[in-house]
């Protein structure tokens, strides 16, 4: 079988990141004050590519951190205990702009657990979401203020996303179920 | 995972690994401001402990706490135990309060296989007589990672009382699982019958192990093991056994010295080798027995409530929406 076309390649995840570095400067008129929190794991690298670039635009640089949900979910006792990964906070959140970013927006609980999680650690002047990939589907009332590409799926399909420092490669794909299992 | 940890036999090298890694990653919740996470909102854990312990049952306590859990501490002492009551109607007793884990600490060997013969909840072993402690057997090897890269061929001498040790039991397992190479060193009347069969090497002279470990761990030696018999005297056996400055030269540079607790200072331990804060690790261990009992109590009782059946997940399989 031939692998279907990636929905987004390397060229379009970099242009998207690009593009959403340039609307959070906007957005914040500049980068004082700004922070970039990832969530575990495709959206610590993406956290890291969009300060490189803010760093970029603006010269100063963004600090970065890293935060793990699996302690946050609402899922737990459900399903099988969720892998753990290294929250990664090294700055003070206090009165800061933080903005948060993931690969993936679905039902938005993974973005809620963040946000609990993320004032256990200091009261942020605001928290904003940068997302890759918007698929809909929400089941809390939460949006991004960032968005790299909408796709719209239905619940039967899986939006993977890939990236250079975790897969090999950056690239978005939209699997159906009997892709996944097969 | 099982639902239960009754033996580190129970435990593959994954879980270990599991154990070990989300424990890494708890350890941080100790630092924060705030030295809690909402894991385990609603659920109830109690630490059943029909033996006096100070630092295990705080241990799980706290770590309970942190993630949030609400724990009941039940002691054998002031309780209907002292009326008579058997460890079963205890324990259906406290499960009929609506108790997720027991955490039981008890003198007979096998009481926690036992116990999770009887009740729902998940059964965790805290120390059962002289047959195993499976979390502190985890908390050392933690402590074991911090200093070395790998556990695989690491050299861990375990000396003392290792008949009557349930820490020695467990650990041996666990380092085995991990393939590190094990050395037991005791005098023969505190070897148990049939030690030879454990896999692990025996060793009656401290002297001539020393030079070649990465680990030296120190059994308690209960001072009532002297009236029964097993040793001629507790200053012979502090000169045969016990680490002090002069033995702790001749251990290699980067080797670092264990001991679960309480220690008998100028027995197994010299005082001055338990306070060398370069060499002893006694003081992590204390510290990262949290860790490793919030990612036990996670690992146990963050999945589903019919956990016995459930397939291991894929290592390294992301889990996100």
């Amino acid at each position: 079988m031939t692998a279907p076309r990636p929905v987004l390649d390397a060229a379009d995840i970099g242009r998207i990141l690009t593009r959403i570095s340039h609307e959070i400067v906007e957005r914040n008129k500049g980068t004082a004050g700004l922070a970039l929190v990832g969530v575990h794991r495709r959206g610590v690298p993406l956290a890291r590519r969009l300060a490189a670039r803010l760093a970029g635009i603006e010269g100063g640089p963004v600090p970065v951190g890293a935060i793990d949900v699996a302690m946050y979910r609402d899922d737990i006792g459900m399903r099988p205990p969720a892998a753990t990964h290294d929250t990664d906070l090294p700055f003070d959140l206090s009165g800061r702009v933080v903005v948060l970013v993931d690969d993936v927006l679905f039902t938005g609980r993974t973005i809620r657990a963040a946000l609990d999680a993320l004032v256990d650690f200091g009261r942020p002047h605001a928290i904003q979401l940068a997302v890759l990939v918007d698929r809909g589907h929400r089941e809390l009332p939460i949006r991004a203020d960032y968005v790299g590409k909408n796709i719209p799926t239905s619940m039967d399909e899986d939006v993977q996303v890939a990236v250079a420092e975790i897969d090999g490669a950056d690239e978005v794909h939209i699997r159906t179920r009997e892709e996944l299992v097969g | 995972m099982n639902k239960h940890l009754l033996s580190a036999a129970d435990l593959s090298a994954f879980d270990i690994r599991r154990v070990l890694d989300t424990a890494r990653h708890l350890a941080k919740v100790t630092d924060r401001a705030i030295k809690k996470v909402p894991t385990l909102r609603g659920r109830t854990v109690c630490n059943l402990f029909f033996e006096d312990s100070t630092r295990t049952r705080i241990s799980f306590e706290l770590a309970a706490k942190r993630l949030s859990a609400d724990v009941i501490n039940f002691s054998a002492r002031g309780s209907s135990l002292s009326k008579g009551e058997s460890l079963k109607d205890t324990a259906l007793t406290i499960e009929a309060m609506g108790v997720d884990a027991i955490v039981l600490r008890h003198g007979a060997s096998g009481a926690a296989v036992r116990l999770a013969g009887w009740v729902q909840a998940h059964v965790v072993n805290a120390g059962d007589g002289t047959h195993e402690h499976p979390t502190q057997a985890l908390l050392d090897l933690y402590t074991m990672r911090q200093h070395f890269p790998s556990l695989a061929g690491l050299r861990v001498a375990i000396v003392g009382d290792v008949l009557h040790s349930r820490v020695a039991r467990s650990n041996v397992l666990a380092l085995k699982t991990m393939g590190a190479e094990v050395t037991l060193v005791a005098p023969p009347t505190l070897l148990p019958p049939r030690v030879e069969t454990w896999g692990v090497g025996i060793a009656y002279d401290l002297d001539a192990v020393l030079p070649k470990q990465d680990v030296v761990m120190l059994l308690r030696l209960q001072l009532e093991r002297q009236t029964a018999g097993y040793l001629p005297t507790l200053r012979e056996y502090a000169r045969l056994y016990g680490l002090d400055a002069r033995r702790l030269a001749a251990m290699p540079g980067h080797a670092i010295v264990m001991h679960p607790g309480p220690m008998n200072r100028g027995v197994e331990i010299a005082a001055e080798v338990a306070d060398s804060i370069q060499r002893s690790v006694v003081t992590s261990q204390v510290a990262n027995g949290i860790s490793v009992r919030m990612a036990l109590l996670y690992l146990l009782l963050g999945g589903p409530a019919v956990a016995e059946a459930e397939p291991a997940p894929a290592a390294g399989q992301a889990v996100g929406t």
